[in-house]
């Protein structure tokens, strides 16, 4: 074999690692979110709705959720929820409302992210029904109660007795514009 | 063994007619010679462009408030500094210490593919043009740090994002190329008998290296891309609006990150390893354990990459995993760093300029290991994090370690280059006024560091305001050293001092020394025989 197919064949070689390796670095998208919700460990919350059927409830336990709420820089909109604190047992179904205003002189698109700490804790968080499963369309100085209702999985470890689950709500306008 | 010989030769049919006249010899060589004096020279020029913007950093932290520059301005230095001295000085600088030396050092006529090796370099003057010219644009260039945390860099960021992008995207192909000519040379035109174990350090490290290049620059390269459609194209690879998340980006960009610092060490570990034999005169101590330590550092460092993230929040499992993985990491370096010392031991050493470089080098790197495996530790990380500290670490073993890595070697070959001995005085000089003013410049950043003061801000807080004048003062000194070295270069490539024999030091090995001085512009057009 002359040097030149030698070298052809090196490089092909090398050539195939470049390529994969561009796309392993886009592969670590789905990667990073798989990984994310198998362990839960950056305190993401599934955003499918779960469903509440033969839930068994842990009268022995209650577990405290704290709820936090911000907008994102330059988004103006109003967003609370005068529930600071639930106490649940795990299993039981619980409502929680929070409260959004748009005081702004235009129409603006919301969506929530919602994040949970300890990040363990994230997927013990079991949403029946959440407002941050879609977008928050508001008209200018429109106003809206959105519910959430969860329940905590009561296979939930015993040494988490205290999780925050905090939403920061984005607005979206731009995108969800760009989208329809 | 005459029959290979000859085979070699006859496929060697990419001859450059002996220096073309004018620009054009250097636009369209395919010389390895050349093209590393090309390499060599762009990264010193960029040295020096990137060392004028870290004398603006320092001009306006010379006292607290501010006095020279806008903010904003401020930011662009240290982005576009950091960016220029990883990019366009240290990185070329080694590719053009590999592209003069590692075909002399193995016995090969060339690099594999000349005619790529000219590419790769040609496309590196318009990446960095791109970058620089972006400063001058309205708004001005990146400003988000050479790192590019999203989102500064994608929602906070202005439209020169996109020639940012570019330019990396050219950095990063050019790369490519370089080593895998690199790869493809080393693997294939090794002259008979030069098996793997008996290359050269230098090839070794670079070798290695080489491979961390095609693994790390195509991530980088995806990192840039999708910072660009995030910005311009509505994609929410990190915007957590659009499900995405801006921690990943720090995820994918140090899983190049930390080898990436590998590629700018690796080479200077294998400098290292021929400068200190050559004056201590005894052959280098632990040679397989030195090329096994190599390898151990290079796959080690595709697993730490998160400890550039302790403070993200990451679960204590995982800081325990990448602060023990880190802490691995200085096991393979104080193996190098002991044979260094063990190759010295009882040595007829003499105190030539390189072996002054290599020396303080193994010292100096020594210290930004040490302060390296203080931030390993994730508890007290919390307090270095994004301080001073941090950059005085990384100074130390890029400055102190590379480039006075890069300095050893250019004293150590340049005889070899000009077929002249440089300029002893000037050297001496450049070595004394270098090492006092880098240590006055980085060592109190480990103490403004520790007592809080933030990185990249423009103004900082009374208490730091002595410190910072000495540390502004050290900077000046260092940067007018540089210009010492400049100066010395000028005169060697005009050919200006006594004639030098082939074997230039008396104590040093390796084929390099086996062709004259200076080198024929066509060396090993028939190969070498391997003892
Ligand atoms: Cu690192």
């Amino acid at each position: 074999m002359d040097k030149q197919s030698q070298h052809k064949k090196v490089v092909t070689k090398l050539l195939f690692v470049v390529v994969g390796m561009f796309g392993f670095g886009f592969a670590l998208v789905p990667l990073y979110d798989v990984f994310c919700d198998l362990t839960g460990i950056n305190g993401k919350t599934s955003n499918v709705a779960a469903t509440y059927e033969s839930v068994v409830i842990d009268e022995s336990r209650l577990i405290t959720v704290e709820f936090i709420t911000r907008v994102n820089t330059g988004m103006p909109w109003e967003f609370y929820t005068e529930t600071k604190k639930v106490k649940v047992h795990p299993g039981q179904l619980q409502q929680v409302d929070f409260y959004a205003k748009n005081p702004a002189s235009r129409d603006i698109v919301g969506q929530a992210v919602p994040s949970v700490s300890p990040g363990p804790a994230a997927i013990y968080l079991n949403k029946t029904e959440c407002f941050c499963f879609e977008q928050q369309p508001l008209k200018a100085g429109e106003e809206t109660l959105m519910p959430m209702r969860f329940y905590v999985d009561p296979q939930i470890p015993a040494d988490i007795t205290y999780f925050t689950l905090s939403y920061t709500l984005y607005d979206v306008s731009e995108q969800a514009v760009a989208m329809n | 063994m005459s029959s290979v010989a000859e085979e070699v030769h006859h496929d060697d049919d990419h001859h450059d007619h002996h220096h073309t006249p004018g620009i054009k010899r250097w636009l369209y060589t395919t010389n390895h010679k050349d093209i590393g004096t090309l390499y060599l020279w762009f990264a010193f020029i960029m040295f020096l462009v990137g060392g004028a913007m870290a004398m603006v950093i320092r001009a306006e932290l010379f006292q607290p408030g501010m006095q020279i520059v806008e903010p904003n301005f401020f930011n662009q230095m240290t982005t576009v500094h950091g960016l220029v001295m990883v990019f366009g000085a240290v990185m070329p600088a080694f590719t053009g210490l590999a592209n003069w030396m590692v075909p002399m050092m193995i016995g090969a006529p060339d690099m594999a593919l000349p005619r790529m090796n000219n590419w790769s370099f040609w496309i590196l003057p318009f990446a960095f043009l791109i970058l620089l010219s972006s400063l001058f644009l309205e708004g001005g260039g990146p400003n988000f740090g050479w790192t590019f945390y999203a989102p500064l860099s994608t929602t906070f960021s202005n439209d020169s994002t996109a020639l940012f992008v570019f330019s990396v995207h050219i950095m990063g192909a050019s790369s490519i190329m370089g080593a895998i000519n690199v790869i493809v040379t080393i693997m294939n035109m090794r002259a008979p008998g030069m098996t793997y174990m008996k290359m050269p350090m230098f090839v070794w490290t670079w070798f290695i290296t080489a491979f961390l290049l095609i693994a790390v620059m195509p991530v980088l390269a995806g990192a840039v891309t999708m910072v660009l459609t995030d910005k311009f194209f509505g994609t929410s690879f990190f915007n957590a609006a659009g499900g995405g998340d801006p921690v990943m980006f720090q995820h994918i960009f140090w899983f190049f990150g930390h080898p990436e610092v590998y590629i700018m060490i690796l080479p200077a570990f294998g400098i290292i390893s021929h400068i200190v034999p050559a004056f201590a005169r005894k052959p280098l101590f632990g040679y397989a354990s030195m090329v096994y330590a190599t390898a151990s550092i290079a796959l080690l460092s595709f697993i730490v990459w998160a400890h550039h993230m302790f403070t993200t929040g990451m679960p204590v499992v995982a800081e325990l995993f990448f602060m023990i993985a880190t802490m691995l990491i200085s096991v393979p370096t104080g193996v190098k760093v002991f044979n260094w010392v063990a190759t010295m031991w009882r040595g007829a050493m003499t105190f030539e300029v390189p072996m002054l470089f290599a020396l303080a080098f193994i010292v100096l790197f020594t210290i930004g290991g040490l302060s390296g495996l203080m931030l390993a530790i994730t508890p007290v990380d919390f307090q270095y994090h994004d301080t001073y500290f941090v950059v005085a670490h990384f100074h130390y073993v890029l400055v102190t370690g590379a480039i006075f890595s890069i300095m050893a070697a250019a004293y150590y070959w340049l005889p070899k280059w000009t077929g002249k001995m440089f300029d002893i005085k000037l050297a001496q000089w450049h070595f004394w006024c270098s090492l006092i003013s880098v240590n006055l410049l980085f060592f109190p950043m480990h103490f403004v560091g520790l007592a809080g003061m933030p990185r990249r801000i423009p103004d900082y807080a009374l208490q730091f305001a002595d410190f910072n004048k000495w540390i502004s003062l050290g900077g000046f000194a260092f940067g007018l050293s540089q210009l010492i070295f400049l100066a010395l270069l000028i005169k060697a490539c005009r050919k200006k001092g006594d004639s030098v024999p082939a074997r230039v030091w008396e104590g040093a090995e390796g084929l390099e020394w086996e062709v004259p001085s200076p080198a024929p512009y066509h060396t090993f057009e028939t190969p070498p025989v391997i003892k």
